[in-house]
């Protein structure tokens, strides 16, 4: 070649490039972390001298010596049982549905477009809806029901987006060879499909069910914002949950309701943190399954 | 003149195909070529499959033109061609896998021992008589024995389980080197067995037609010998149909063989004579590496 240097390599400038790169995206990551745990260790600061056995084993009080949180905590443990099960089975079906049975065309994207839609409307809107419609209408009155309603239909989408995406990413293998076996639609779905989404379909599940029970907005809409010093015992009490009770002392103006608000959140992060710990589990023991 | 199928060359398009008129012609092959019409093939005695006049779609894109063959009993049939040229979308339509991708459209006849497997036919039902076994090994992500076992109990199979298994993988040739291990996953084993698993998969489902997509692509050369040492075991019992990138499997393995271009299919001739007597110019191109 008569050229003798026919590339420029610039290879000092390319490595200062890709340095300051790596940098910018260290910093974005560091940045979050460090606001996130900021306000954790403001959190237990605040709330680690209230949280203590009788601040989880009692009610809510006037007195911020007595006040608890156990008809909080057992409050969202029953609002999340009674969402999972409303909105588990009604949400992996309708993901079965529209990726495996729904024949393509223009009414299954209409559908799609609509339940994306659906993932992104604020949840006051559907509390809203749970007032209208399961409070008034269908008379549940503010019972721990009505709640649970308004939470499946809120996370609704949320679990047949994931779902659908699980279902999707099986290779298409499996789905082939189960069909070319002389299976029929529903065996290669329940013997092949399942199996092999469900570490991705349980951990969208999870993570629906920690967005309901953080959730606030709905529940104080359909009247949840009340002062409960019970159990609920059925499906059609009264209840609250963590979240609201958190925003219920938060809107005290003595100093002491801050301390009981901070250990709430401390409980509420805590639930969290299970949750996630039990996704990682689940999705572990699914892992045999996992396509190679 | 030595005997010869009747069906030589496409019944489309002649014009297209350049012929070497040094070659001999069959006068029946001659006669069908004017009659034009794929329904005037005579129909062979021992054709166990046979492809009248088959279009098929991929959306807008016309991916089989005309295609009409037979395909023997209790004989290796090889599909060869350039890629693109549409021998696995021809192999997908004798199995009706080609229904599993949306927008697609077929045109003409698929017939198994004379029974159209379109029209009032059973997909499940036609894919349990025709087996399939893919380009790359897909064992379910379930142990070797419930790979085998899985395709008969969906059809509700009702004899000795042990025994189905058994046989299957000796017919696979793969029972000596697994038979301490059946309860390990099917994971465990190498590419070359995987597939031979898939073989006996396939085989426990009791079909008539075995259809191959390329079974030994992505395995080593003394898997690829194992494999069609398996699949030559198997004609006496099956019909077999592979497809194939590789001319020389194609020549060791196959008895009949069809040259594939563009969607159509050029000639079809027992492997000898195509391999060292080709009737067309492009086969002879093809063959002896000119292109593809």
């Amino acid at each position: 070649m008569d050229d003798a240097q026919p590339f420029d390599e610039k290879l000092d400038q390319r490595r200062r490039k890709g340095l300051l790169l790596g940098g910018v995206f260290f910093l974005a990551t560091i940045f979050g972390l460090v606001v996130l745990l900021t306000l954790m260790v403001d959190v237990v600061v605040k709330g680690g001298q209230w949280l203590d056995w009788e601040f989880l084993t009692s009610f809510p009080s006037r007195i911020p010596e007595n006040a608890g949180i156990e008809s909080a905590i057992v409050g969202s443990l029953w609002m999340i049982g009674l969402t999972a099960v409303l909105s588990v089975p009604i949400g992996v079906a309708s993901a079965i549905y529209l990726e495996e049975y729904a024949p393509r065309g223009w009414f299954l994207k209409l559908i799609q477009i609509n339940i994306n839609n659906l993932a992104g409307i604020p949840s006051v809107i559907y509390g809203i809806l749970g007032l209208a419609l399961f409070v008034r209408f269908m008379a549940l009155e503010r019972s721990l029901l009505a709640g649970a309603l308004t939470m499946a239909l809120l996370i609704l989408p949320i679990i047949i987006i994931s779902a659908q995406e699980a279902l999707r990413a099986v290779p298409s293998g499996v789905r082939e060879s189960a069909f070319a076996l002389g299976a029929t639609r529903w065996q290669v779905v329940w013997s092949h499909l399942l199996p092999v989404s469900a570490p991705s379909i349980m951990t969208g599940i999870i993570l629906a069910l920690s967005r309901a029970i953080g959730e606030t907005a709905p529940l104080i809409m359909i009247g949840a914002l009340t002062f409960i010093a019970f159990l609920p015992e059925s499906i059609m009490d009264q209840f609250t949950v963590l979240p609201i009770q958190i925003f219920n002392w938060t809107a005290r103006p003595q100093p002491e309701f801050q301390g009981l608000a901070a250990a709430g959140i401390i409980v509420l992060m805590i639930a969290l943190l299970l949750m996630n710990l039990s996704a990682i589990l689940l999705r572990n023991y699914f892992e045999k399954y996992r396509v190679r | 003149m030595r005997e010869r199928s009747a069906i030589t060359g496409p019944v489309r398009e002649e014009a297209e195909a350049q012929r070497d008129s040094a070659r001999e012609s069959s006068a029946s092959a001659e006669a069908n070529r004017e009659a034009g019409s794929p329904a005037d093939l005579p129909a062979t005695e021992s054709a166990k499959v046979r492809v009248e006049g088959l279009d098929f779609w991929y959306g807008t894109n016309h991916v089989l033109k005309g295609i009409s063959l037979e395909v023997r009993a209790h004989e290796v049939t090889a599909f060869i061609g350039p890629s693109g040229c549409g021998k696995s979308t021809l192999l997908r339509c004798l199995n009706r896998m080609n229904e599993l991708i949306p927008d697609t459209r077929l045109d003409g006849r698929v017939l198994i021992e004379g029974r159209d497997i379109y029209r009032n036919a059973d997909p499940v039902m036609v894919r349990r008589r025709i087996g399939m076994v893919f380009q790359k090994p897909n064992p379910f992500p379930k142990s070797i024995y419930e790979n085998v076992l899985w395709g008969a109990l969906v059809n509700g199979y009702k004899g000795d389980r042990d025994a189905l298994v058994e046989r299957c993988l000796r017919l696979a040739a793969l029972w000596e080197e697994v038979k301490d291990r059946l309860d390990a996953q099917a994971y465990g084993l190498s590419g070359g067995q995987q597939q031979r698993l898939c073989i006996a998969r396939t085989l426990a489902v009791q079909p008539e037609v075995v259809l191959m997509d390329e079974p030994a692509s992505a395995l080593d050369p003394i898997a690829t010998a194992k494999l069609e040492e398996t699949i030559l075991n198997l004609k006496e019992r099956y019909t077999i149909v592979v497809v194939t990138h590789n001319m020389q499997q194609a020549g060791r393995i196959s008895d009949r063989t069809a040259f594939f271009y563009m969607g159509e299919l050029v000639e079809m001739d027992d492997t000898e004579q195509l391999f060292t007597r080709p009737n067309k110019k492009r086969t002879e191109d093809y063959i002896t590496g000119r292109f593809g």
